[in-house]
């Protein structure tokens, strides 16, 4: 018979495991919540901007030279910027993404360079014995735009270099709460939107198209970088945030059944000390 | 009269937005002044003071460089940086300007450079404004 003092001692260490996934849970959903505001918060940025490159790869003129930045070329090697969580604890969102980042490696036919941010991204290519180009940790949980500035300078440079021909985003994209896909993307080179319907505006460029357009690109890349980081930390929370829930719910079930055991012991106890007392009393009578 | 629809947005956030008389940008090409009725421009902004007006009353902005657009009486300014001028950190700005100084200082190479004499101006820029400012309407800000 399992001892009485021992399940008490279960009951309390798996009691006070509940309450650290509890806490776990709450700050997640609280960074979630912080992280999908950044996210909804830069979305008037990243249109205007998108307007404003569809208005400007419309103006140019076939024969004319294109942009570093927007030309298609033969590829010899290809980039990934790989992006994942600097921590654990959130399910199987970190071995989504690593898987999805090994199928894509095998499949190119082509060199890859990786460009990692977070530390499981990193940790799981370095194990596989994949060269990274660069990486970026600790990033936090509310990085700025100048924080993520450093890669996207490293990307745009090897792109102009023609060290690399195409560039690729490995994120994960926040769905719901419940659901988080990975993603692979091209950022480079990028593709302009098509014009919608009525923006069509004769601007005038100050000082000039090509100048704008210079200008623009670069801060668009990190526009775009910018954005699927947001999204991934959304991500993370979230995923964080059910798995911390899943733990509190399963530790509440031990919790249940272990008081369960203990009671049924003590009673046992109980009515085995009270035989003891009756059979002692017969035997004095 | 007509107003302009004017709003100022970074990559973090929305810093200003509101229907406005009148929009003074530092453009690339000097400070321009924007009425509604405007034609369809799309200037590149350099790192110094952004005044908008309305009803009479001003409001001072710090812009870093971006792009300004204007189209059919809408006036969007996409900053890297914007700050009201109530909320530049002054403590701050001074410490950007030294560290950029010291940095030109040094020897380094070309890239390094462009960068820090962007910092130092930058930083001169935010004091400057919010300096000016403190002397027009002392107590505020």
């Amino acid at each position: 018979m399992p001892n009485i003092r021992e399940i008490k001692r279960r009951i309390k260490s798996v009691q006070s495991t509940a309450k650290v996934t509890r806490a776990m849970e709450m700050v997640a959903a609280s960074k979630m919540r912080r992280a999908q505001e950044r996210t909804i918060a830069a979305r008037p940025y990243a249109e205007k901007m998108q307007h404003i490159l569809a208005d400007l790869a419309a103006q140019h003129r076939s024969g004319e030279e294109i942009h570093p930045l927007l030309e298609e070329r033969p590829v010899n090697r290809v980039a990934l910027i790989h992006i994942t969580p600097d921590r654990g604890l959130c399910g199987g969102l970190i071995a989504i993404v690593n898987r999805s980042v090994a199928s894509f490696i095998l499949e190119q036919h082509v060199p890859v360079t990786v460009v990692v941010v977070g530390r499981k991204g990193r940790d799981f290519l370095v194990r596989s014995g994949q060269e990274v180009r660069a990486e970026l940790t600790r990033l936090g949980d509310r990085p700025s735009i100048v924080d993520i500035q450093p890669i996207a300078r490293i990307v745009i440079d090897d792109y102009t270099d023609g060290l690399i021909d195409e560039v690729y985003l490995s994120y994960t994209q926040f769905v719901t709460t419940m659901n988080q896909q990975p993603v692979l993307r091209r950022l480079l080179p990028i593709e302009p939107a098509a014009i919608e319907p009525g923006y069509n505006v004769e601007y005038i460029y100050e000082p000039s198209p090509d100048e704008v357009l210079e200008q623009l690109l670069p801060r668009f890349v990190e526009m775009g970088l910018y954005h699927v980081i947001l999204e991934s930390i959304a991500s993370e929370q979230s995923a964080r945030m059910v798995a911390m829930r899943n733990a509190t719910d399963n530790a509440s079930e031990i919790i249940d059944e272990l008081t369960l055991t203990y009671n049924k012991a003590r009673q046992e106890m109980i009515t085995k000390e009270l035989l003891d007392i009756t059979g002692g009393a017969a035997a004095l009578a | 009269m007509d107003k302009l629809k004017f709003e100022i947005v970074t990559a973090e956030r929305v810093v200003y937005s509101d229907d406005v008389d009148i929009v003074i940008a530092p453009g690339i090409q000097g400070q321009m002044g924007i009425l509604p009725s405007h034609a369809p421009i799309l200037t590149m902004l350099r790192a110094d003071e952004l005044v908008v007006r309305k009803d009479g009353e001003e409001t001072v902005m710090f812009v870093s460089g971006g792009f300004l657009e204007v189209m059919q009486n809408r006036v969007t300014v996409l900053a890297d940086v914007a700050e009201r001028v109530d909320e530049i950190d002054i403590a701050r700005a001074e410490e950007a300007k030294s560290r950029a100084e010291e940095r030109l200082k040094e020897h380094i190479p070309e890239m390094d450079l462009a960068r820090a004499e962007a910092a130092l101006r930058r930083s001169l820029m935010r004091l400057k404004i919010a300096e000016r400012r403190r002397k027009k309407r002392p107590g505020s800000g």
